[in-house]
């Protein structure tokens, strides 16, 4: 609750000292926007959508288009990678062959294969999925298999001792034993993966909140991109309360 | 004889230099027999039991139980460990029922054995707590009991108790006995501790250290409900002190 109010108040503060600034220095509005003219653009884009804009939909639409390719997407990495985690923490020598590939597409930002992802699926969907796949995938995958390979050897001993087979061991042990350690690298993969889908979507798509990005700036509207940024960072915002919510509740256990 | 350990040598490898854990061991334990492996740190002690265990693979000699070979862990002899290895996500009567779930025993069954081993611990009412809501006296119980759970034959203790205060120590040892008298088990107990053991034994195997090897190799004729404080346990605690060279007789060369 007390960050909730800090917050509160630090946004009051900023938001008075930016029209005052924006007020006092006579900026132009087309360099940098007011927050009326912000709160005005949010309203246009809630109510009928971008003026002017190729794809004539309401921002719901867009939050929503959004959403759901991201949820694709992150679902998508977060099975992948699990179940690749699991199976590379439970055969060191096969993530040994595998982990110097991994090392090497993992700092590679997930847009510059757009070229390649625009060639084989076309712009659409499919992109922006795909991106988004990319981003939550590696972090997901390598700190499972790691967090496999890190656990205390009594669990494995244990396992041996009592007769569990190896896959019984990985399902009934070695993944509760490592949840934490997933829980917090799916948190981590949250972040990067919505920071991505609006770069995504920003190259590869026709519509979702990266596509009204480029929008407001073909149309030359700062206040609309200004007020579809902070849509972004508001919905970013919520969905790492959220995980953070389910993490606490699944490590509180 | 049910436990068998020949000519057994086990060495290890460590930054490019070999280490002789163990050199040339050959001991029998008698079914039903309560065996200490007493020694200091490092003389191998723990080595000897995860290899009778199978955890460990001997690099020279063999190792037998029940006349077959060694080779890996099994369910007819279970380990007990110092920090206890329970599954902190399961309760008490998960973390029993775990052997038993690969023994493919029906659910039902399962509860009736958990309900049967927790209560012999003295764990009643605790079935579904957590392990980390009990103290460490308590968790070594539900090890213990999980382990009783699938019935084994052999239970190989790793300093069991080496982790808990000594009043908490005292309270199992009563208990291990008591269990072990009703149970009837062959237990391998290892300790560093020499009343422990005493206290615990039917027989106490004196390992020493570099390279470690059988230095003695004692039967305590002590009956049950043994007394720390009677003369005759305090003549053999005297004789192991020796075996260690403990004791400061030679002292009195220097009394002026």
């Amino acid at each position: 609750m007390k960050q909730i109010k800090h917050g509160i108040i630090t946004f009051l503060i900023i938001g008075i000292f930016w029209q005052l600034v924006i007020t006092v220095l006579q900026i132009n509005p087309a360099l940098f926007p007011s927050p009326a003219g912000v709160g005005k653009a949010f309203i246009e884009l809630v109510t009928v959508g971008l003026k002017g804009s190729t794809s004539g939909l309401p921002l719901i639409s867009h939050v929503s288009i959004s959403l759901i390719r991201f949820f694709i997407g992150y679902v998508v990495a977060a099975v992948v990678g699990i179940s690749m985690g699991l199976l590379l923490g439970s055969f060191p020598t096969l993530f040994s062959y595998v982990n110097p590939l991994f090392q090497l597409l993992r700092p590679v930002a997930p847009v510059a294969w757009m070229p390649f992802i625009v060639l084989w699926f076309g712009i659409g969907n499919i992109p922006a999925i795909v991106i988004i796949f990319i981003a939550g995938f590696f972090p997901v995958v390598l700190s499972t298999a790691s967090a496999i390979q890190n656990l205390d050897p009594i669990y494995h001993k244990v396992a041996q001792n009592f007769g569990l087979k190896k896959g019984v061991y990985v399902l009934k042990i070695a993944l509760p034993a490592a949840m934490s350690q997933i829980i917090t690298s799916l948190r981590l993969a949250l972040g990067t993966s919505w920071i991505f889908l609006v770069s995504g979507e920003m190259v590869g798509a026709q519509s979702g909140l990266g596509f009204l990005v480029m929008d407001s700036k073909n149309c030359l509207r700062p206040d609309a991109l200004l007020a579809v940024i902070l849509v972004i960072g508001v919905i970013g915002l919520l969905l790492d309360t959220l995980i953070r919510l389910i993490e606490g509740e699944i490590t509180c256990r | 004889m049910q436990i068998e350990v020949k000519n057994l040598s086990i060495t290890f490898e460590q930054d490019e230099k070999k280490m002789t854990a163990l050199k040339d061991i050959s001991l029998d334990i008698e079914k039903g027999e309560f065996v200490c492996l007493l020694g200091p740190s490092g003389c191998g002690k723990s080595t000897l039991l995860n290899a009778m265990a199978g955890f460990l693979k001997p690099t020279e000699g063999e190792i037998f139980i029940d006349g077959k070979e060694v080779q890996q862990p099994s369910i007819s002899y279970v380990t007990i460990f110092q920090n206890y290895g329970l599954l902190p996500w399961r309760t008490v009567e998960k973390n029993v029922t775990l052997g038993l779930e690969s023994k493919k025993v029906p659910k039902e069954e399962q509860k009736k054995i958990a309900k049967k081993y927790i209560e012999m611990v003295g764990l009643k009412g605790n079935e579904k707590k957590r392990p980390r809501q009990l103290s460490g006296g308590m968790q070594q119980r539900v090890a213990i009991a999980r382990a009783l759970a699938v019935n084994p034959e052999i239970l190989f203790m790793d300093e069991p108790f080496g982790a808990l205060d000594a009043i908490t120590r005292m309270k199992l040892q009563d208990d291990i006995l008591n269990i072990c008298q009703t149970a009837k088990k062959t237990i391998v107990f290892v300790t560093h501790d020499i009343e422990e053991a005493i206290y615990l034994a039917d027989r106490v195997i004196i390992l020493d250290a570099n390279p470690g090897r059988v230095k003695a190799d004692l039967r305590i004729p002590l009956g049950k409900n043994r007394d720390r404080t009677s003369d005759d346990f305090l003549r053999i605690r005297d004789k192991i002190f020796e075996i260690f060279h403990m004791k400061k007789e030679e002292n009195i060369e220097y009394y002026i």
